[in-house]
C-alpha cells in the first residue's frame, strides 16, 4: 500500500502512530451520560462533517491528542515547527497587511481605486487583471471583445502599467500582482515602471503569483503547455534571486483550488504539493534551498467552516516547516516559515440577500486572523454580482479594521492553540494532506498528476458532491436553500462601461504609432532566440521587449511560436 | 439533420423519449472558471442526457460548428467573466446566420438581472445564476429540447 521509499509514505505512517487509538473515558461518558440524555430528550444526532469529509464528534478531550503534542507538534510562536505562528510576537509586533485585491476598467480607474484604498488605510496594493491580460491577449484582439476591464484592469503595454502606478511611491508600498501565465511579462513591466521612477530594482517589494501549476489544476488561465511555463518561472526565480531581494516570486495559491470546488484538506494538500514542486525546481536550477525557498509565499482561502479553516492554516505551517527541514535539508529558520496571504471565500458569497455576505466575510476574516495570516483580503458583499462598488469595498476593509482594533483577537498569539478540538483537527488535516502527498508521489509527482487530470477530477468530484448536498438540504446556504425570500431588490452594482474598451483601444493605437518598430522587432527576435535555448535566462529579454513597448500579446506570441499552446486533459 | 426515420402520423411522440437529450456545454469567452459547468456536466449526465463539453476557450465559431456537427438539441453557454452580452450574442448571431433554428441556446453564470431580458430577445433562455437548483435548470433544458425537437421533426 504505502511505499517505504517515499518520504510522504513514511511521514503518514509516523503521524498515524501518534494518534491515540482508544478513548475509554469518552466511551464511558457517551454510554453513561450522553446517550441516556439524548434518549430522554428525544434527540437524534444528525450528520456532522466538515468540507474535507472528516466526521466531527460532539466533544473532544485530551485523550484525542498525542502525548507529546506541545513538545513535538506545536512548539512556540516563531519556533519550529511554527504551528503557533511564524513570528515570535505575531500581531502584537505588527498587524497583518490589509491588502485589498483591486483593479478594474482602465488603468486610470484602477489608479484612482488604489489611491482611494491607500487614503482609507490600506497598507499594501494588490492588482487584479482582466481576462485578456491573464491569457496574454491584447485589448484589440477579437477574443478580447467585451472583456476589457472586467474582472480586473487591462494591461496591454507598459504604458498601462505606468498609468496604474502614477503618483504612487513604489519605494513605500509593496505590490502584489495576481498574474500567472504572463507573470514574467508583468514582473518585467513593474521593473520597467520602477526604473522610470528611478527606484533601484533591488528596492522593489512585492509578490507576483506566478503559480502556474495551480492554473492547470484550478483557474485554467494558461498560454503554453506546463513545462514551458515552468521554465519561464524558473528563469524568473533565478533572475529575482540575483536581483530583487524584496520580491516574492511565487505565491503558491490554494485560493483558486478551493474556489474551483476543493475541500479544505484538498486545498491544503494540493497547494503544498505545488510548493514542493517549486522547491524541487529551484534546486534543479542550481539554487540553494536556503537562498530561494524563503521567497516562496502562500495564498490560502478562508471559507466558512470556521475551525476547519484555522486548523488548515496551522497544519500548513507545520507541514511546510517539517518537510523543508527533513526532506530538503533547509538550515535557516527563515526558510522554514510558511508565510501566507488569505482571501475570504468568494464562493460562499450569495447574490441572494447580499448583505448576509458581510457576516460571512467577517467570520472568514476572523478565521484567517486566528489562523495567523500575514495579509488579508476581505471580499465585498456585492462580489457575487460584479466587481465591488466603492461603498462595498470600504465595508470590507472596515471589517478587517474592526477585527484588528476592536475585538482584542490580535492581542494573543494563536489563542485557540491547545484547544482539544483545534489540535485534534489540525492533526487530522495534516494526516489528510500526507495521504494526498503519498498518492501524488505514487503517480510520479504533481506535474504528472495534473497532466493526467487526476487533481482536477478530485476537485470536480468534491464540488459535485457539495452541490448535491446543497440540493438535498444537507448543507445550508442561508438565503439560497433556506430562509429564502421571494421578492428581492437588485443591487446597485459596479458597471464597466464600454468606454473602458474604447479608451484602451485608442491607447494601444497611440502606443503602436509612437514606438520604434525596429526596436520592438529586434527585442522580440532576441527573445525568441533566448526561448529556444533552455539554458538561457529569458527574463532580461522579456524586460527589453517590454521597455520597447512590445505588447503582452506580441511577447506571448513568441512563446506560442516556440512552445505551442495547451489543451487540457478530458475532465468531464 | 436528425436521422430520416419514417413516422406514422400520431406516433411521433415516442421518438422524443427514445433518444436522450444531446447537449453541448461551452464557455465561449476567455474564462477559466469552470466549477459551475463541470458540476452541470455531471448533473446532466446523471439526468440521462448525452453531454459534450467543449473544453476551455472555444471561440463562438467553434461552439456553433460543434453544435451543428454533433447535431445537439441544446447549447448551454456559461460565463463568469462579464462578457456574456458580447460573446453569447456572437453565438446566437452565428446560429441565425447559419439558419439553425432547431438548436436551443440556454445560458448561465454571473448574469445581472438587467441583462436577462436582452439575452431572451436573442433567443438565449434560462440565464441562471449561482445558487439555482439543478432541477430547475434540468426542467428548463428538457422543455427547450422538446421545443426544438418538435421543430426538427416538423422540418423533415
Amino acid at each position: 500500500m504505502s511505499d517505504p521509499q517515499n518520504y510522504y509514505s513514511r511521514k503518514l505512517e509516523e503521524i498515524r502512530h501518534t494518534i491515540p487509538k482508544s478513548n475509554e473515558d469518552y466511551e464511558r461518558w457517551k454510554s453513561t451520560t450522553l446517550d441516556p440524555w439524548n434518549s430522554k430528550t428525544n434527540y437524534v444526532d444528525g450528520e456532522h462533517t466538515n468540507s474535507s469529509g472528516i466526521p466531527i464528534k460532539e466533544f473532544y478531550s485530551s485523550a484525542d491528542l498525542p502525548q507529546d503534542l506541545e513538545k513535538n507538534l506545536l512548539g512556540y510562536p516563531g519556533e519550529f515547527p511554527f504551528t503557533r505562528g511564524v513570528y515570535p510576537n505575531m500581531y502584537r509586533g505588527r498587524l497583518w497587511t490589509m491588502r485589498m485585491f483591486s483593479g478594474f476598467g482602465t488603468p486610470e480607474d484602477t489608479n484612482r481605486r488604489l489611491k482611494y484604498l491607500i487614503k482609507h488605510g490600506e497598507s499594501g496594493l494588490s492588482i487584479a487583471f482582466d481576462m485578456p491580460t491573464l491569457y496574454g491577449f491584447d485589448c484589440d484582439n477579437p477574443r478580447s471583445d467585451g472583456e476589457i476591464g472586467k474582472c480586473g484592469v487591462n494591461v496591454t503595454s507598459l504604458k498601462d502599467m505606468e498609468i496604474i502606478f502614477k503618483g504612487i511611491d513604489l519605494s513605500k508600498v509593496s505590490t502584489s500582482m495576481t498574474i500567472n501565465a504572463p507573470a514574467a511579462i508583468l514582473t518585467a513591466m513593474y521593473i520597467a515602471v520602477g526604473k522610470k521612477k528611478k527606484i533601484p530594482v533591488s528596492d522593489l517589494a512585492g509578490t507576483v503569483q506566478a503559480d502556474i501549476l495551480k492554473e492547470y489544476i484550478a483557474q485554467k488561465e494558461w498560454i503554453y503547455p506546463p513545462e514551458a511555463h515552468l521554465r519561464l518561472i524558473r528563469d524568473m526565480m533565478t533572475y529575482c534571486t540575483e536581483n530583487m531581494p524584496k520580491w516574492n516570486y511565487i505565491s503558491i495559491s490554494g485560493y483558486h483550488i478551493r474556489e474551483a470546488g476543493s475541500s479544505a484538506a484538498q486545498e491544503l494538500a494540493f497547494t503544498l504539493a505545488d510548493g514542493f514542486y517549486y522547491v524541487d525546481m529551484g534546486i534543479k536550477a542550481g539554487l540553494a534551498v536556503d537562498d530561494f525557498a524563503p521567497r516562496l509565499s502562500f495564498f490560502f482561502n478562508s471559507s466558512i467552516n470556521f475551525f476547519e479553516e484555522i486548523a488548515k492554516m496551522r497544519a500548513a505551517r507545520r507541514i511546510w516547516a517539517t518537510v523543508l527541514k527533513e526532506k530538503y535539508g533547509a538550515k535557516k529558520s527563515r526558510t522554514l516559515l510558511l508565510r501566507f496571504h488569505t482571501q475570504t471565500s468568494g464562493y460562499t458569497l450569495t447574490w441572494q440577500q447580499p448583505l448576509n455576505n458581510i457576516i460571512r466575510t467577517t467570520i472568514e476574516a476572523m478565521a484567517a486572523v486566528l489562523g495567523g495570516t500575514q495579509s488579508l483580503h476581505t471580499n465585498s458583499y456585492d462580489e457575487a454580482w460584479a466587481l465591488p462598488s466603492e461603498d462595498a469595498v470600504k465595508i470590507a476593509l472596515r471589517t478587517q479594521q474592526i477585527i484588528a482594533e476592536e475585538t482584542g483577537i490580535p492581542d494573543v498569539i494563536d489563542p485557540l492553540g491547545g484547544s482539544y478540538y483545534m489540535e485534534w483537527l489540525t492533526n487530522r488535516m495534516e494526516e489528510e494532506a500526507y495521504r494526498y502527498f503519498d498518492e501524488i508521489e505514487k503517480m510520479g509527482g504533481i506535474l504528472e498528476a495534473v497532466k493526467a487530470g487526476y487533481i482536477q477530477k478530485e476537485i470536480a468530484a468534491t464540488s459535485y458532491r457539495r452541490q448535491i448536498r446543497l440540493e438535498e438540504g444537507k448543507e445550508v446556504m442561508v438565503g439560497v436553500n433556506k430562509y429564502t425570500e421571494k421578492e428581492e431588490q437588485p443591487l446597485n452594482i459596479l458597471k464597466i462601461s464600454k468606454a473602458a474598451q474604447k479608451q484602451q483601444l485608442d491607447r494601444i493605437k497611440a502606443v503602436r504609432k509612437s514606438r520604434d518598430e525596429n526596436d520592438v522587432r529586434n527585442a522580440l527576435d532576441q527573445l525568441e532566440e533566448a526561448m529556444r535555448k533552455d539554458d538561457v535566462n529569458t527574463m532580461p529579454y522579456i524586460l527589453k521587449a517590454v521597455e520597447a513597448y512590445a505588447t503582452i500579446e506580441e511577447i506571448s506570441n513568441v512563446g506560442r511560436k516556440v512552445f505551442g499552446t495547451w489543451k487540457e486533459p478530458v475532465i468531464v | 439533420m436528425s436521422e430520416g426515420k419514417s413516422l406514422e402520423p400520431g406516433k411521433n411522440q415516442s421518438l422524443f423519449n427514445e433518444r436522450p437529450i444531446k447537449i453541448l456545454l461551452a464557455k465561449p469567452g476567455i474564462d477559466g472558471h469552470d466549477r459551475g459547468i463541470l458540476v452541470l456536466a455531471k448533473a446532466f449526465r446523471d439526468a440521462g442526457m448525452e453531454v459534450i463539453y467543449a473544453g476551455l476557450l472555444p471561440t463562438p465559431e467553434q461552439v456553433v460548428d460543434t453544435a451543428i456537427n454533433e447535431d445537439v438539441d441544446v447549447v448551454a453557454l456559461s460565463l463568469l467573466n462579464g462578457a456574456h452580452m458580447t460573446v453569447f450574442k456572437k453565438v446566437a448571431d452565428l446560429m441565425r446566420e447559419k439558419g439553425v433554428k432547431d438548436i436551443a441556446i440556454v445560458g448561465g453564470g454571473t448574469i445581472p438581472d438587467a441583462d436577462k431580458p436582452k439575452l431572451e430577445r436573442m433567443g438565449i433562455s434560462g440565464n441562471y445564476g449561482p445558487g439555482t437548483q439543478i432541477s430547475v435548470i434540468i426542467d428548463h433544458i428538457r422543455k427547450r429540447a422538446e421545443e426544438v425537437r418538435k421543430l426538427k421533426s416538423a422540418g423533415q
